[in-house]
């Protein structure tokens, strides 16, 4: 990889500081999509702005009706976290799946959700939560943040501090991996909560995005009867060597109903 | 840019400037002449590479060394020695988990945090435990077997 000046800031101030008087700075979480981009040169960053420093990244929290997760908390981290099990238990068994074990203990679930990768599984559970994400400038709704293949809401150099999720009554996550990366084909994530369910589907197009047929058919009666014979339009689907556009609009739904059956076994 | 850098490996106090891009594996194995630790695919995949940062799993062809700055780092050389060799290693040896042995030292260190974090593992767990790491023998089932020996040796 190329050159390039590195800074470890240790407050998201400082941070924010190096980023505005740099030529073209990336921030670095776990590194582990940034450093391969920049091994292939695909990017190529004059400034490396570690955010490993700033400790007040870190951490999981329950705040009364919320799950809160630092940025620079790990996928591991996510999955072994007693808290995370007992409150949204969708969460930590999508970050045990993310990768394999040495991907988890560097990963970290701001940078997934800050890269926007389009076969990443945590916009799913953003999405699908209906999450609230919040910067050192703002709070972003999860319905505002996503905008396209490795683009979201974030402006220039602001940067993700921690992921409110609200608690669902149920939620299920169901991807079909890739069997070389794990990356999500089609992942499935769907919550309910109060009598309304959310249903985010991620792998499948540029973008994480919200399946609304699939949304209210599951609202009127939540079965899986009630969305087996629902047909997604391919038309915006991924289309590649991994999956053609039609078997990914076929597996959304598959994944989907098996979400809902994974959903309707939890008590 | 050169940097100083001050991390422990093996235990021992490590003081070195480097250039900023440089990556831990670099420093590992070109600096430090430690060169157990393999470098097979350089993209993140393979596990060769694998080391553990402060006390876990880690590909460290995908950590900059900047980035290990008051860290601790164990490599394979740093588990044992030939003449009293780490529970997994001698369990490698006796179940002979190696073929060529290029993949040996990445799939010992993640055996050994597979090991240390799992309460009880059995031959599916440690095969979705150490997915991180390729074989390009398949000498898998012979894996297997060490890290299913190595964890009653290392829980005794």
């Amino acid at each position: 990889m190329y050159d390039f000046n590195y800074h470890r800031p240790t407050s998201l101030d400082q941070a924010f500081e190096i980023f505005s008087n740099s030529e073209d700075a990336s921030y670095l979480a776990g590194g582990h999509t940034l450093l391969p981009s920049m091994k292939q040169r695909l990017a190529a960053p004059t400034d490396i702005i570690d955010l490993g420093g700033i400790s007040s990244l870190e951490g999981i929290k329950s705040e009364s009706d919320e799950l809160v997760i630092g940025a620079l908390t790990n996928h591991d981290e996510v999955a072994t976290s007693a808290l995370v099990s007992s409150e949204i238990p969708s969460i930590a068994k999508l970050a045990s799946n993310i990768g394999d074990a040495q991907v988890r203990n560097r990963g970290t679930i701001g940078g997934s959700i800050a890269n926007s990768d389009p076969a990443a599984d945590y916009p799913a559970a953003v999405l699908g939560l209906g999450a609230r994400l919040v910067t050192n400038k703002r709070v972003i709704k999860a319905d505002d943040f996503f905008v396209d293949m490795f683009e979201t809401a974030l402006e220039e150099g602001e940067i993700l501090q921690e992921i409110k999720f609200p608690k669902p009554d149920k939620s299920a996550y169901q991807k079909l991996p890739n069997p070389a990366s794990r990356y999500a084909v089609v992942g499935v994530f769907i919550a309910s909560r109060n009598g309304s369910v959310r249903v985010a589907i991620t792998g499948a197009a540029p973008s994480v995005f919200r399946a609304p047929e699939l949304e209210s058919r599951l609202s009127e009666s939540f079965s899986v009867e009630a969305i087996e014979n629902v047909t997604l339009e391919s038309e915006l689907m991924n289309d590649d060597m991994h999956a053609s556009a039609a078997y990914r609009a076929s597996l959304c739904v598959v994944m989907a109903k098996r979400a809902v059956a994974d959903m309707l076994k939890i008590s | 840019m050169a940097r100083e850098v001050n991390l422990k490996v093996n235990g021992e106090d490590v003081s070195e400037q480097l250039q900023e891009n440089t990556l831990l594996v670099d420093l590992l194995r070109e600096t430090l002449r430690l060169t157990g630790t393999h470098v097979g695919c350089d993209t993140s995949q393979c596990g060769a590479c694998t080391v553990h940062l402060n006390g876990r799993a880690v590909k460290s062809c995908t950590v900059l060394a900047v980035q290990c700055e008051g860290s601790e780092v164990t490599t394979v050389e740093g588990i044992g020695s030939p003449e009293k060799l780490h529970p997994m290693q001698e369990a490698f040896s006796e179940c002979h988990g190696l073929q060529c042995g290029f993949c040996t030292p990445g799939m010992i260190m993640s055996a050994i945090d597979l090991v240390h974090r799992e309460e009880s593992l059995d031959e599916n767990s440690i095969r979705e435990g150490l997915e991180g790491n390729i074989c390009r023998c398949t000498g898998y089932h012979n894996i297997v077997r060490s890290v299913e020996l190595a964890a009653t040796k290392m829980r005794n």
